[in-house]
C-alpha cells in the first residue's frame, strides 16, 4: 500500500520521519532580541538588539516577553520591507502556560497564526512546518519564531527570583531571547537579507524518554531525543555526519552534549568535532551558568543571529539544526513523572 | 512512567548519567554554610546580648526582640535584592536561620504582587514556607503530647 502511495504522490518523503523539499524554501530575513546577560555573552555583538533591562519598561516580565515576540517579528519583516499582507502565516510559541507570549503578540500582529508548543524545540518545529507550508504551496512567506525569558520561566517552573539558594551543577539558565526567521518561496520577488540560505529537508522527531526525572538535569533528559532524531535523519537520507559541516543541537548544555556524543557513539555515529550546542555558545564560562543556556529563545537567537549569517557568508555549507525540547510541566514533575524529550531537525544549506 | 518497569536501555542510560554527572562540591559548600550561618547566628547573639544587657529585657522579651530584628533584616535584604546573592554563595548557611525563613516568605510576596494582593501575594505567600510551618507545627504537637504522656 505504501508503495502505491509513493508512486502516486511526488516523493517528498524519505524514510519514516524525514521530509524533503522539492522546491526548497529560502530564509530571506531574520531578527533577534536578547536580554542583558545574553548580550554580555560571547555572541553579544551578533544580536540585533540587547535589552538593558529585562522588563523592557513593562510592568511584568510576561508583558516584556510578549513585547520581545512582537518586536522580533516586526523587525524581521521591516528588514526586507514586508507589510503585514506579505506574510501568509505566523508560526511560533514560547514556554509559558497556554503559550501566552505568542498568543498575545499574535493579537497585535494580526497575521494568520498557528501557535506551537514544542518546549525548546519550537524554533525547529516552526521552521519545519513553515517550510512544508511553503513547499506545499499553501503559503508564500511565513514568519517562524520562538521566545523565552529567564524570569518568566523561573516563576513558572522554579522558585521566586529573590529567593536565596544554590543551583545544582547540571542546571541550565533559561535564555532571555527571541529569534524570528522569515522563510519564503524562492520564486517570490522582494528584498532579501540572505540570498543563499535554504531549508532543504526536515526530520520530525519522536518523543523519547529514558526516564530522567531530575528537573535540574534537562540536558541529560533531552539528549536521547536528539540522538534519536539524528539517527533517523541519517538513516532516512542515507547521509553521514561528514555530509554536514555542523550538527547543531538546541540547548543540551555542557553535560547534555557529553551524553549526546556518548549515545551517538553507541549508535555508531561519531559526531566528533562537528557538533555544536547553542546552549554552550550563548554564555561564557565566567558567567556562572552551570551547564549553559536553555529555553526556546536559546537556539532561536543563536540560529537567527549567528548561524544563518555564517551559512550566508559561506563558512558553513550545510548544517543539521536540531532544536531539543523537554516536554515537562511543573505538575508532571511534582507527580514524579520522568521528562519526555523531543527534537526536530531541519537541514539548512547554502545554494 | 514512574511506576512502570524500566527498560534495559533506561537502566543503562540512567546509570551512565549518574556516573558522569558533575557533582555538587559538598565539602566546600558545607564550609561556606558553616561560615555564613555562623556569621548570621553571631549577629543574632549580638542582638540578644544587646536586648538583655543593654535594654534589660527578660528572657521572653529577648527572644521576641531577636526574632523581630533578624526577620526584619532578612526581609529587608530580600526586598533590596541582596539576599539571593548571599544565598548563592552560602547555600544552607543562609536558608536555615530565621533570616532564610523571612526570605522564603518575602520573595514570593514580591514576585506574585502582579497577580493581585489576594490571588497573588496572599495566596502565594507560603508556597515555600508553608510546608515548613505545617510539618513544624504538626511535629511540635506530637512532641508536646508525648512529653505530656511520659512526664
Amino acid at each position: 500500500m505504501a508503495d502505491i502511495l509513493n508512486n502516486m504522490i511526488p516523493v517528498k518523503r524519505a524514510g519514516r520521519q524525514t521530509v524533503l523539499f522539492s522546491n526548497p524554501p529560502a530564509i530571506i530575513s531574520s531578527a533577534t532580541v536578547v536580554g542583558p546577560m545574553e548580550g554580555k555573552g560571547p555572541l553579544g555583538p551578533y544580536f540585533d538588539m540587547v535589552l538593558k533591562d529585562d522588563t523592557w519598561g513593562e510592568d511584568s516580565w510576561e508583558k516584556a516577553e510578549r513585547k520581545m515576540f512582537e518586536h522580533t517579528v516586526r523587525s524581521a519583516m521591516d528588514k526586507v520591507n514586508l507589510q503585514s499582507g506579505g506574510v501568509d502565516c505566523l508560526l511560533g510559541g514560547d514556554l509559558l502556560n497556554q503559550i501566552i507570549s505568542a498568543n498575545f503578540a499574535a493579537r497585535e500582529l494580526k497575521l494568520p497564526f498557528l501557535g506551537l508548543y514544542g518546549a525548546c524545540s519550537t524554533m525547529a518545529e516552526s521552521l519545519l512546518i513553515g517550510s512544508m507550508l511553503i513547499d506545499g504551496g499553501y503559503a508564500g512567506r511565513v514568519a517562524c519564531i520562538a521566545t523565552s525569558h529567564f524570569s518568566t520561566a523561573e516563576r513558572q517552573y522554579r522558585n521566586p527570583l529573590e529567593m536565596g539558594g544554590q543551583t545544582t551543577p547540571t542546571a541550565q539558565r533559561t535564555v532571555t531571547g527571541a529569534g524570528c526567521s522569515i522563510a519564503a518561496n524562492p520564486t517570490l520577488e522582494g528584498d532579501r537579507l540572505y540570498g543563499n540560505v535554504f531549508v532543504t529537508a526536515g526530520t520530525i522527531g519522536k518523543v523519547t524518554d529514558l526516564g530522567i526525572t531530575d528537573v535540574n538535569n534537562m540536558g541529560a533528559a533531552m539528549a536521547p531525543a536528539a540522538v534519536d532524531t539524528l539517527t533517523a535523519h541519517l538513516s532516512d537520507t542515507g547521509r553521514g555526519v561528514m555530509d554536514y559541516d555542523l550538527i547543531v543541537t538546541g540547548d543540551l548544555g555542557r553535560f547534555g552534549s557529553e551524553m549526546f556524543r556518548e549515545l551517538c557513539l553507541q549508535n555508531g555515529i561519531d559526531v566528533g568535532n562537528r557538533h555544536l550546542d547553542c546552549g554552550n555558545l550563548v554564555f561564557s564560562g565566567e558567567q556562572k551558568v552551570d551547564c549553559g543556556g536553555s529555553g526556546c529563545g536559546c537556539c532561536a537567537s543563536v540560529l537567527n543571529a549567528y548561524l544563518l549569517e555564517r551559512i550566508e557568508k559561506g563558512d558553513l555549507r550545510r548544517i543539521f539544526f536540531m532544536a531539543t525540547g523537554a516536554l515537562l510541566s511543573p505538575t508532571s514533575s511534582m507527580q514524579n513523572d520522568s521528562i519526555p524529550g523531543i527534537a526536530h531537525g531541519i537541514v539548512l544549506e547554502r545554494k | 512512567m514512574a511506576n512502570e518497569k524500566k527498560t534495559p536501555e533506561q537502566v543503562k542510560y540512567q546509570k551512565l548519567v549518574k556516573e558522569r554527572m558533575p557533582k555538587s562540591q559538598t565539602f566546600s559548600q558545607c564550609v561556606r554554610a558553616f561560615i555564613s550561618g555562623g556569621i548570621i547566628c553571631c549577629i543574632g547573639q549580638l542582638m540578644r546580648n544587646w536586648a538583655q544587657q543593654g535594654m534589660g529585657l527578660d528572657e521572653k522579651g529577648t527572644a521576641a526582640f531577636t526574632a523581630i530584628v533578624m526577620v526584619f533584616l532578612g526581609a529587608t535584604l530580600t526586598g533590596i535584592g541582596v539576599y539571593d546573592k548571599i544565598g548563592e554563595w552560602s547555600g544552607a548557611g543562609s536558608i536555615v536561620p530565621i533570616t532564610g525563613f523571612a526570605n522564603s516568605i518575602v520573595s514570593p510576596a514580591m514576585e506574585f504582587k502582579r497577580e493581585g494582593f489576594i490571588t497573588g501575594t496572599a495566596a502565594k505567600l507560603f508556597t515555600i514556607a508553608g510546608p515548613v510551618l505545617v510539618y513544624g507545627v504538626g511535629s511540635s504537637v506530637i512532641v508536646g503530647l508525648l512529653s505530656l504522656l511520659f512526664k
